[in-house]
């Protein structure tokens, strides 16, 4: 078949139907594969806040977006209060955002009633692969910066270079102070929830 | 054409990873460990094939003037296609190759063929070559990315070789990216000349 000639005709029909074309593909795929995303994204957020609160069955009562002013930036966390299959109050899984080194570092911590860590998992960060990037293990319970069962308020959840009680990661300061500031903001965000929360989770609150 | 030939020409004599030193941008940032490396491969590799396919389809009904615009566009389809699936059936890998996955839309390996290889050949060559120069791109970035998740985190795959003591953290850096190629391209070299 001999090739189209480059005529302004051929060039424009040609183009607008590679466009129309791919564009109906991708609108296609992208309303297949619009509802898997989505529950892929729902799944990964509920596992999170199972896996935060020690793993056991939960349900989340209610879910709050408090707004906080931090050094002149707007904050937001997102809090998931959790009660077991008892209905007995468990704590919340607080989402929170810090700057790190490569960009923003996003955590869900859950806490328990008394405001104790229960764990933790890192929801989106872009930290240096095999630096910061281990902070989604370093923390944990056994790991060399374990945070698991202190509580923000007593234990002073800084690196152990600013004074506090947390061995930074190896090389990784900044992803460390990064990490632990996520974590208070978010504790503090859990103390001074809003006023409207459900009483059953209010009176838990004050220690 | 020798299917075979066009097969073995990618992964060997026009490795594009160790020989036509095509594709640098993903090669050195993805690398980071073998997992990551192999992934990054097979999902240019996936696009290359299909990209390769249907240019060589298209070509007669192309005119020269715009070919690039119209390859271009198939490639990016291509590229969004497979993001939206990864997205949706393998968010673990999406997680942590999200970023370089657009990117594959400029990939230079990827033009590269289209305007090498698939405008000039049949479809079914044009498979083979995308098939060959995919493999040797995802070989390329498995060796790459074994070497430095060895050398730099002790472990290959995820399994832990090396004690922590052994870990030169420079190699899960950028310059190891660099350091580790080097080496790599020299030793290619001394095994194709023997």
């Amino acid at each position: 078949m001999k090739k189209l000639e480059s005529t302004i005709t051929n060039m424009v029909l040609v183009l607008v139907g590679v466009a129309l074309i791919t564009g109906g593909i991708l609108a296609y795929v992208n309303h297949v594969t619009e509802g898997p995303v989505k529950a892929q994204a729902e799944k990964a957020l509920a596992d999170g806040i199972k896996t935060v609160m020690g793993g056991g069955e939960l349900t989340v009562t209610k879910t709050d977006t408090v707004k906080q002013n931090i050094n002149g930036k707007e904050v937001v966390f997102v809090l998931h209060q959790t009660e077991d299959s008892r209905h007995n109050y468990l704590g919340a899984a607080v989402e929170s955002t810090t700057g790190g080194f490569g960009g923003d570092v996003k955590v869900l911590v859950g806490f328990n009633a008394e405001g104790a860590v229960l764990g933790y998992t890192i929801l989106q960060h872009a930290e240096t692969p095999g630096l910061g990037a281990k902070a989604d293990q370093w923390f944990q319970k056994g790991g060399k910066g374990d945070i698991i069962g202190k509580n923000p308020a007593t234990d002073n959840l800084t690196v152990s270079k600013d004074g506090g009680s947390v061995d930074a990661i190896t090389a990784s300061t900044i992803t460390s102070r990064a990490f632990l500031l996520a974590i208070n903001q978010a504790y503090n965000a859990y103390k001074n929830m809003p006023a409207d929360a459900d009483s059953g989770a209010t009176k838990h609150v004050e220690k | 054409m020798n299917y075979i030939k066009i097969l073995f020409n990618g992964i060997v004599k026009e490795n594009p990873t160790f020989v036509l030193l095509l594709g640098m941008c993903p090669t050195l940032a993805t690398t980071t460990s073998g997992l990551n490396g192999m992934s990054m491969g097979l999902a240019t590799m996936f696009v290359l094939i299909c990209s390769n396919i249907v240019i060589s389809l298209i070509k007669s009904i192309t005119p020269d003037k715009v070919r690039i615009p119209v390859f271009i566009v198939v490639i990016a389809s291509f590229v969004t296609i497979l993001q939206m699936v990864m997205q949706a059936f393998v968010p673990e890998v999406y997680a942590t190759l999200g970023l370089f996955i657009p990117l594959i839309v400029v990939n230079c390996i990827i033009l590269g063929r289209a305007e090498a290889f698939a405008c000039k050949n049949g479809p079914v060559a044009s498979l083979f070559d995308g098939v060959g120069i995919g493999l040797g791109f995802t070989l390329g970035l498995t060796l790459l990315g074994s070497v430095r998740e060895l050398l730099g985190a002790g472990s290959l795959f995820g399994a832990v070789l090396l004690p922590e003591t052994c870990n030169m953290l420079l190699f899960v850096l950028p310059p190891g990216a660099f350091i580790t190629l080097g080496y790599l391209i020299a030793i290619v070299n001394k095994f194709k000349k023997a």
